[in-house]
């Protein structure tokens, strides 16, 4: 079976000086076209480490990355990522801060009124047209997250890296999010890989979780199928049996077998 | 539970609406006077203290130089002495016998021209020593250095080099007001968030493209914070340059006012430069606010 995305025997080691630590150990991941894999763990096990491999901003110190049987090891627009804190320019407006991206991605493939329109396209799909000659310190943080969102998508990612993103939002606005990342997951099948230490909003998005054990050395531990049919509603899966025992599964083991050891 | 809010509304809406139009009318004229008073109270506020403080040290100073036999000339005095200086800045006699005027344009000039070579050299520079570890590890401590060495050093070594006052005069604008621009740029290039070069690395922005859209803007602040401090201090530097080099000049003017016992004009003179100093600074601190817009905040 030929994956997707490949995550074949990776290993990082940090290396500051005569002191080196081991951050990942022998991660073996395969991921499918159009699904949605979630990677959870405690904080400090790595997991933005291998977001950064994979979208690399960061090397592997052996093994490495295949995405559609070729190696990838420096970043680009193939795995766009959408960052935790937005990392949107402030000197640019919300227009233009897609734009960059899009003038870059299809430089030669798409006219100027196209890559236009291609912005704006991206700007409705996440519901910021409204907003698109506003500087980000004008909006509020989740918008600025859905223009990083839309920037990301923009780019026409084989596989879109999101690094826990939503942890920096209120619940409510989260919560709301959430549902806009699934329903753009579900109209434009994209292959996602995100980040979370948010164990509802694993089991809620993703058709697979890769749950992690602590660092150093952290390995991935297990494997979970979330067997929940697509599209999920929020307020019906609060009482869904698939939905709680998968939610025990991971609670489980990020809180019996893989305790977070305070100052370990 | 929606229904009588909704009513509450409606009840509270409809007064408000027939009453409008009977106050509307007399609360319009007000504000408009207030904020007319509010203004002129704001401006009120800024300009009066300024204005007594001068109005009070001229004063002090009239009394202190009035006396026969005082070293000074007191304000009565100077303005006497002057008056052609200030109501006729445009006469030209030949040789360095001209207006104010055109002895600043000319100290502004030298300062335009070796301050744009320090402008462009100083972020190019910056950008180098923020950029590259091991371009900071080797000229760092050299620029920290050269950095204390004051303006008037560097004109006989320039004197020599050039061979003419003017190319040296520029020089020494130039090497005065590098540095600050030079530091600052590169502490604006080393602090530019790890963000911010993510995304451009997985835009793929080329060096070109990453220098223009990411490197600029998001240093821009701390550039401008250089470019403040270097065109303050070229004007320092012009002054005293002049001074040694002569011809047209802010600087050889009160240079030459001293050879001939003219106070008044050294006082008038160094009126002027203060002023001059003073928008030249608030140009670059204009601009560097116009250009940074939107940085300064995330």
């Amino acid at each position: 079976m030929s994956a997707y995305l490949k995550l074949d025997h990776i290993d990082k080691v940090f290396t500051r000086g005569a002191a080196t630590t081991e951050v990942l150990k022998d991660i073996n991941l395969t991921i499918e076209k159009g699904e949605y894999v979630s990677i959870i763990g405690h904080s400090g096990c790595g997991k933005s480490t291998l977001l950064n491999i994979i979208a690399g901003l960061t090397g592997a110190t052996t093994g490495g990355v295949l995405l559609e049987n070729r190696e990838v090891n420096s970043p680009g627009p193939d795995r766009a990522v959408v960052f935790q804190n937005h990392s949107l320019l402030p000197w640019l407006t919300v227009y233009e801060n897609v734009r960059l991206g899009v003038d870059k991605v299809f430089a030669r493939t798409k006219s100027r009124a196209e890559r236009d329109a291609w912005v704006m396209h991206n700007l409705n799909l996440v519901q910021m047209a409204h907003a698109r000659d506003k500087r980000p310190s004008e909006i509020s943080g989740g918008m600025k997250q859905r223009v990083g969102i839309a920037r990301a998508l923009a780019m026409e990612p084989k596989v879109l890296l999101l690094d826990e993103p939503f942890g920096a939002l209120d619940a409510l606005t989260r919560a709301h999010l959430q549902d806009s990342v699934m329903a753009l997951h579900q109209k434009l099948g994209n292959t996602i890989l995100m980040i979370t230490h948010d164990v509802d909003e694993a089991v809620l998005l993703s058709d697979r979780i890769v749950m992690m054990t602590n660092g150093p050395s952290a390995r991935i531990g297990e494997v979970l199928e979330v067997p929940l049919a697509r599209p999920r509603k929020r307020l019906e899966l609060a009482t869904n049996t698939t939905y709680l025992k998968c939610r025990q599964r991971v609670l489980e083991f990020l809180y019996e077998r893989h305790r977070f050891v305070e100052a370990a | 539970m929606n229904m009588p809010a909704t009513k509450i509304e409606v009840e509270t809406a409809t007064p408000a609406a027939a009453a409008a139009p009977v106050v509307a009318l007399t609360p319009k004229r007000p504000p408009r006077a207030e904020t007319y008073a509010r203004m002129a109270r704001e401006t009120a506020v800024r300009v009066i203290p300024p204005l007594v403080v001068i109005a009070l040290l001229t004063l002090v100073w009239e009394l202190v130089c009035r006396r026969a036999g005082s070293a000074l000339p007191p304000p009565s005095k100077v303005f006497a002495d002057t008056k052609e200086l200030i109501f006729d800045p445009f006469f030209d006699h030949g040789g360095i016998d001209k207006g104010l005027f055109w002895h600043l344009s000319a100290s502004l000039q030298r300062v335009a021209f070796g301050y744009s070579l320090s402008a462009i050299a100083g972020i190019a520079l910056g950008v180098l020593v923020g950029q590259s570890v091991w371009a900071m590890r080797g000229l760092d401590p050299l620029f920290q250095v050269l950095r204390t060495i004051p303006p008037l050093a560097w004109l006989p070594l320039s004197l020599a080099a050039f061979r003419d006052g003017q190319p040296s005069a520029i020089f020494v604008i130039f090497i005065t007001s590098i540095w600050p621009i030079i530091i600052n740029t590169a502490v604006g290039i080393r602090n530019i968030p790890q963000d911010y070069r993510n995304v451009a690395a997985v835009v793929q922005l080329n060096p070109l493209e990453f220098f223009a859209k990411i490197m600029i803007p998001a240093a821009a602040p701390y550039i401008f914070t250089g470019l403040r401090i270097g065109i303050g201090l070229s004007w320092l530097a012009i002054v005293a340059a002049e001074m040694l080099i002569g011809g047209v000049g802010i600087g050889f003017f009160i240079w030459d006012a001293w050879n001939s016992s003219h106070i008044s004009e050294i006082i008038l003179a160094l009126f002027y430069v203060g002023i001059v100093g003073f928008v030249l600074d608030r140009l670059i601190a204009g601009l560097g606010k116009f250009v940074t817009r939107g940085t300064a905040q995330n």
